[in-house]
């Protein structure tokens, strides 16, 4: 399928079944779920009918993954019900005590991270894990019948290619078929638009729409506010775990959408003090480096961030901006080019040189590598303050100091926790990404008070949080651009890296597309960078 | 599929203190309770024969109005290199680094205490020849055996990623051939009549006993203990170690070096275990010779991971372990059974502990499914 640069996601005409005749495909009655000390789902209802698109609606924690996997048999409800229609839309309570019971029962899930085996097949990956898949596979037959599914649904996908071999968009349709040849009425699509371009997330919408018309109940879960306008016929909108709202999307608009979300009025701009940005503290400079299988993915790339800028990095992921990222912390090394900080030549040095620059790190993988998660949060939090004094004295460790530090932080940030001595896991996602900007930040003003130009990566900080803690995030980092720190910002939000960013670098396949400037520049050119088809 | 229950596993948010202490309580229970149905196979009651493994590791309430300590002080005796191994090997799984070597480890030292107290007055005199002296120049002749052979798949690991656990298992071979060699070939005592071992060490590196059998080495193995709670809770060493040992990525992002802390935890594991090698050379046996490699590597795991891996619980389990030991030689002697039943324990409980392990993280739910009745709403 050719990506057209100009095709906007438009809404359907009009609806193919009229959603409020249509049968009730599946029924949640009640749904309530405690975790200790948390009330995920309050009595939550929900009702999703055939044909039709149901957005699902809410921040992060506000208990939309907690009420799907009720759903699909992750965790049984404490109290409430879950009914499943017929064609007719008579309705049969159901048990769902497993993710096998909820496939029985029609109702399949697609996640955000796919769940695909890279080095097997297309057809391979639908049939893995099925029941009743006989111990001689006759390969051609299901390739044929997965060929013919995925063009009854218009999802073009080569069938006998390895899943590595094919693009995000298209590994992102095998999900969905495998979903469908498992006889899916009901299916669940979380954030499926996260990992794609504008241009791509129209043809998942397209995708939607072919499979609503079909029949299929179709849940999306989002907090895209954008999306759930362009895509969905009716939104379900949840604030911490009760269901504040089921409505028609035609009857409703984006800013009652966001209030409902929140809970309050929301800002939609920024406001940015004026800077006059300083040197150049971090450039790379023809940097070549491959990624962990030993691709290269950095080109020769070439960037320079001065003090007080913030320079966004667009681009999906995966097109480099991880070993970016590595490249300029010390986590990776550069095969070739050089990068440094504030003069000094850092290039393939140790990641502790790096912190002791002043070069502080807000990773994207929150608990995968910015934090412990089974330490406690004080631990956490003196990740970058551990090595001189208060906290270390000669060889010890004085933990009164590191909790008392830990405290301070919890307090300075608004972290929400019961204590420094709780296991950072604990944390919601906000607070855990407050707490490592909290770390960083602060390591970047101790830099300062050795004479050093802090530098910021920020990769992905504001992903997956609530608008409440993106506010936060946002106005901590514009903080650091005051105070002269240079920010690499990198985010798949194109909204925010025009709001944020003074310059914009977008990425497609490790190699620098253009550098603009939001003035100059509109969303759907960055997507066209994106895409790797202009450069500027 | 049918049944109208269905039990499922869910994974714990937190665990509540009353689960972190029962579930331990519980799971040694069941595996005596086991251990009774597999004493009645072998033709004993079980309740004589639990009694008979209190007293043969305690004592007896006549013997203690006597004044007799034996059985206590000899299990005392077997705890000392459990505790000794039990920290090697903590320090080494806080890192997640499978140290299985540690029966090498402690052999090694062994070697090189013995070679200290056999050789080194004959190669340079000058060395006053106290006790003084010579047990500190032998504790850390043991430490530096035991820490050199760690560092073997040390830096196997650190510099070329091979797999620790093969590595540390292998070398224990290694080690034991060595030493038995050793003692049965070039340092076999020429005056000791075919009997298979080195000479008697001299008198002045004997480990000075405190009563019994018990010597200064298990005053050597409490501080050790101490010190090893120290790097754990309160140096920068102990949290890097516990970083890289909860998510390593973490740890290189925090400016940890991966490599040479790996060295620096094996050299302090290797020297840990390769001390047990002293307490039980210049402590016990007093020369090189068969019994050095009895285990106490092996059982060490048990202790670290039965203990949590903290320092002060494992000289509890240490303790608790050779009691099972001792009073398991008793029931060999009182009642006919073989000695090997005080390892079956050791299995059965170290089993169970980990078994067990799955309800500290999960709780168990049953759910009803129920009859599918059309309804209509």
């Amino acid at each position: 399928m050719v990506v057209e640069g100009h095709d906007r996601p438009t809404r359907p005409s009009a609806p193919v079944t009229d959603p409020t005749a249509a049968p009730i495909a599946v029924a949640l009655r009640g749904i309530t779920k405690t975790f200790p000390g948390v009330l995920a789902n309050d009595h939550v209802d929900l009702e999703v009918r055939r044909g039709e698109i149901h957005a699902l609606l809410g921040e992060n924690g506000a208990g939309k993954s907690t009420l799907m996997s009720v759903l699909t048999g992750l965790y049984q409800p404490d109290q409430g019900r879950i009914l499943i229609g017929d064609e007719a839309g008579r309705l049969r309570p159901v048990t769902i005590a497993s993710p096998r019971d909820a496939i029985h029962l029609g109702i399949g899930m697609v996640h955000q991270h796919f769940k695909l085996v890279p080095t097997q097949t297309v057809a391979e990956n639908v049939i893995l894990g099925m029941d009743g898949v006989p111990f001689v596979l006759d390969m051609a037959t299901v390739e044929a019948e997965v060929a013919a599914l995925s063009e009854r649904f218009r999802m073009p996908v080569p069938v006998s290619a390895y899943i590595w071999q094919i693009s995000v968009g298209e590994q992102q349709r095998v999900e969905i078929l495998k979903a469908l040849y498992r006889g899916a009425e009901i299916l669940i699509l979380d954030e499926p638009t996260a990992v794609l371009t504008p241009q791509e997330a129209a043809e998942v919408a397209a995708t939607l729409r072919a499979l609503a018309a079909e029949g299929k109940a179709i849940i999306f879960i989002s907090h895209k506010l954008d999306e759930v306008m362009t895509v969905a016929d009716r939104v379900t909108v949840l604030r911490k775990g009760r269901n504040v709202a089921t409505l028609d999307v035609a009857a409703t608009d984006k800013h009652q959408l966001a209030e409902l979300m929140v809970g309050r009025e929301v800002a939609t701009t920024i406001d940015k003090d004026d800077v006059e940005p300083g040197p150049v503290v971090l450039r790379i400079d023809g940097v070549v480096a491959r990624n962990n299988r030993g691709i290269v993915a950095l080109k020769d790339l070439s960037l320079e961030v001065r003090a007080g800028e913030i320079l966004g990095v667009a681009g999906v992921a995966g097109n480099g901006q991880r070993e970016l990222t590595e490249v300029v912390t010390g986590l990776r090394r550069a095969e070739q080019g050089t990068v440094t900080v504030d003069g000094d030549d850092l290039t393939d040095r140790a990641p502790v040189r790096f912190i002791d620059a002043g070069v502080s790190h807000v990773p994207s993988d929150r608990l995968g590598r910015g934090l412990a998660g089974n330490l406690p949060l004080a631990d956490n939090m003196a990740m970058k303050a551990y090595r001189r004094p208060p906290i270390a004295a000669g060889p010890m460790l004085r933990r009164d100091r590191m909790r008392a530090f830990a405290v301070d932080l919890i307090e300075r940030f608004n972290v929400d926790t019961p204590g420094p001595d709780t296991p950072a896991r604990n944390l919601s996602g906000g607070n855990q990404q407050k707490a490592i900007l909290a770390r960083e930040i602060t390591a970047g003003t101790r830099a300062r008070e050795r004479g050093r130009r802090p530098v910021l990566i920020a990769a992905y900080p504001t992903r997956g949080l609530d608008v409440g803690a993106i506010e936060d995030v946002r106005s901590h980092l514009l903080r650091q651009r005051s105070d002269g720190t240079a920010v690499l910002f990198i985010s798949e939000e194109l909204d925010e890296l025009m709001m944020m960013s003074d310059r914009i670098a977008v990425l497609h396949g490790g190699e620098v597309m253009g550098v603009v400037t939001p003035a100059e520049t509109t969303i759907e050119e960055l997507g066209l960078m994106m895409a790797g088809e202009m450069r500027r | 599929m049918n049944l109208p229950y269905r039990i499922t596993l869910e994974k714990r948010l937190d665990t509540p203190r009353i689960v972190l202490w029962l579930v331990p309580v519980v799971s040694i229970l069941i595996a005596l309770a086991f251990g009774a149905i597999v004493l009645a196979f072998a033709g004993a009651n079980p309740l004589e024969a639990y009694g008979q493994i209190l007293t043969g590791a305690f004592g007896s309430l006549t013997a203690w109005l006597d004044g007799q300590f034996y059985a206590v002080s000899e299990t005392v005796v077997r705890t000392v290199p459990l505790i000794l191994t039990g920290l090697a090997v903590a320090v080494a799984f806080r890192m997640r680094f499978w140290n299985i070597g540690a029966e090498g480890q402690l052999v090694f030292g062994g070697v090189f205490a013995a070679w200290v107290a056999l050789f080194l007055p004959g190669v340079i005199p000058g060395i006053p020849q106290t006790p003084w002296v010579y047990l500190p120049l032998m504790a850390l002749a043991a430490v530096a055996g035991g820490a050199i052979w760690a560092l073997i798949p040390a830096f196997l690991k650190a510099y070329l990623e091979v797999d620790e656990i093969i590595t540390t298992i292998m070398l224990n071979f290694v080690a034991i051939l060595t030493y038995q060699y050793l003692f049965t070939g070039p340092w076999k005592d020429p005056e000791g009549q075919g009997f298979p071992g080195s000479a008697l060490f001299p008198e002045f590196t004997w480990l000075p006993r405190l009563t019994g059998r018990v010597t200064l080495g298990l005053v050597l193995a409490l501080a050790a203990a101490v010190v090893v709670w120290l790097v754990f809770d309160h140096t920068k060493l102990g949290y890097e170690i516990a970083l890289m040992g909860e998510n390593p990525e973490a740890a290189r992002y925090a400016g940890v070096n991966r490599a040479s802390i790996i060295i620096v935890v094996m050299v302090l594991s290797g020297g840990l275990a390769g001390l047990a090698g002293f307490t039980e050379t210049a402590g016990i046996s007093h020369r090189l010779q068969q019994g050095l490699a009895i285990g106490n590597g092996f059982t060490g795991i048990i202790v670290a991971w039965v203990a949590k891996l903290r320092p002060g619980w494992i000289v509890v389990v240490a303790f608790l372990l050779s009691a099972l030991f001792v009073g398991g030689d008793q029931l060999q002697i009182s009642m006919g059974l073989p000695a090997s039943i005080g390892a079956f324990f050791q299995g059965m409980i170290l089993l169970f502990i980990l078994g067990g392990d799955v309800f500290t993280r999960y709780r168990v739910k049953i759910t009803r499914r129920p009859a599918a009745v059309a309804v209509e709403v």
